[in-house]
């Protein structure tokens, strides 16, 4: 479904990402982990086409995207930190995603979910400039998922919610997960990960270090727990540099 | 492109500086005409006003507005939607707040004191400024990693076309005196867009007598219907120049 091809990008002499390739199927669902500043949002980035590779292509459905959009209609974003017009309303915001996916893809079915596990009806008419950080949170998971795609990004989905919001959230991936979807995290909470993914990508550094999945990992480290297993690579790794 | 610009818009218009830009538009251009007898002198103090005061909001109005969005221009290139489309209602909503600001502000009230022709040509120009310096800032915004320093390039570009290119122009013209200067004055002053809208209202007020020769050069130029002509395109050329090369950057521009 999507395959990165040696992607190379640097941001003047730091090269942040280094000959990646990946290729990842629908059904997947993919951990994307690594320290801070180790490309994990640059890759999601590039995919998403806000970051353009210096070379090196990735495919969509086996269609090259650089210089592409319409692909997009089949992806779902949640950013890390979502910062929206201060002035307008909730209820614009949603309106104007609807309005701009409209059209673009056959048969679009809006999935309102997240929007009434949230409550967010009931706070429609606030200005977004007023909202909490969870609260907006909250307000790009429901735009993430609002279009049923095919393809679910999620950049730290779970930082900075409450308890019960994130477990709401958690399960909604899940179910999305059931139905075949494609989704890629990132997060720094390994138990969220655990739950939520079949695959394991771990970056350092720019280069992708691990691709496998969770449950070959578990066998291949004798782990059960996926912050073990990292923990006992990352030394591993180190001792072989040292060596 | 339509529907994102109208909330793009929607959003501009709500803010608490657009508004109050406005009215404090609107109190200056109804206080000169009010004050002055003769609306000659309204206009021509409202034009020194409109070239210190339109570049400089707009331009910092507009550096600021793009870094503010900038986490919603991101939202946005995560739709299925081309950087083009992006960009350009962006920019779009911009202008359009804006002028309207403007042509609420002092568009409304010259139209109303002064419906002459030296009036229209006020508004345009004054529009037309406006629309370049917004260009500007985006240019600005698109070759800064960071919003400090598109705001020191914005203002360094203001600077330097409102202060310092008449400075430096004086100084040849002085330098330069024993020469015929009369073209190359006229030269000058089609390189900088606000000497352009300057000298372009002033050639409608009648004042060119105070000019000397190069006056009458002026007069010979900017009074013909085709030396307007030319101005208006070259200060269209001052919006559609530094919006063409943003967004040239911005479509190949790492978000």
């Amino acid at each position: 479904m999507i395959k990165f091809e040696n992607i190379n990008k640097s941001f003047g002499k730091l090269e942040v990402l280094q000959n990646i390739s990946l290729n990842l199927e629908m059904g997947h669902s993919v951990a994307i982990l690594g320290p801070n500043g180790s490309g994990k949002t640059t890759l999601i980035k590039s995919l998403l086409g806000m970051v353009i590779p210096d070379s090196g292509q990735i495919l969509f459905d086996g269609k090259n995207i650089k210089n592409e959009f319409a692909y997009r209609s089949e992806i779902g974003y949640m950013p890390q930190i979502g910062n929206y017009p201060p002035n307008l309303k909730i209820a614009q915001l949603i309106d104007m995603m609807k309005d701009i996916r409209k059209g673009k893809k056959e048969g679009i079915i809006i999935d309102e979910e997240i929007i009434e596990l949230f409550k967010l009806k009931e706070m429609y008419q606030k200005p977004l400039g007023t909202l909490s950080g969870g609260t907006k949170q909250k307000v790009s998971a429901a735009l993430a998922f609002l279009f049923d795609p095919k393809v679910l990004i999620l950049d730290e989905p779970t930082a900075g919610l409450d308890p019960l919001a994130s477990e709401l959230l958690k399960g909604k991936i899940l179910e999305e997960k059931r139905k075949g979807k494609l989704i890629i995290i990132t997060s720094h909470i390994m138990a969220d990960l655990e739950e939520l993914s079949t695959h394991v990508v771990y970056m350092q550094e720019g280069k992708l270090k691990i691709f496998k999945e969770l449950e070959d990992l578990r066998i291949e480290y004798g782990e059960e727990r996926l912050g073990k297993i990292i923990a006992i690579f990352m030394k591993n790794n180190f001792e072989k540099t040292i060596a | 492109m339509k529907k994102t610009i109208k909330y793009v818009v929607y959003d501009i218009i709500r803010n608490r500086f657009v508004i109050g830009y406005t009215i404090l538009l609107l109190l200056l251009s109804i206080s000169f005409f009010w004050f002055e007898s003769d609306p000659n002198k309204g206009l021509l103090s409202l034009l020194n006003i409109i070239l210190m005061v339109i570049p400089l909001v707009s331009v910092i109005f507009s550096t600021i507005h793009f870094y503010n969005s900038y986490e919603f221009i991101e939202l946005l290139s995560a739709q299925p939607m081309s950087r083009r489309t992006i960009y350009f209602s962006q920019f779009l909503g911009l202008c359009f707040s804006l002028g309207m600001a403007f042509l609420i502000g002092v568009g409304l009230p010259t139209l109303i004191f002064d419906g002459s022709m030296r009036g229209l040509t006020l508004v345009s120009g004054g529009l037309l400024i406006t629309l370049t310096f917004v260009a500007i800032a985006f240019l600005a915004s698109v070759i800064t990693k960071d919003k400090a320093k598109a705001i020191g390039v914005a203002l360094a570009v203001w600077f330097y076309l409102c202060i310092l290119y008449d400075g430096m122009v004086l100084m040849v013209l002085v330098n330069m005196a024993d020469y015929p200067m009369e073209k190359a004055s006229l030269l000058f002053s089609a390189l900088n867009p606000m000497d352009l809208a300057r000298i372009l209202v002033l050639m409608q007020l009648d004042v060119s007598a105070l000019m000397g020769i190069t006056g009458a050069v002026f007069q010979n130029f900017f009074s013909s219907t085709w030396g307007v002509f030319i101005s208006f395109v070259l200060l269209l050329l001052w919006v559609l120049t530094p919006v063409f090369f943003g967004y040239r950057i911005f479509s190949k521009k790492d978000l």
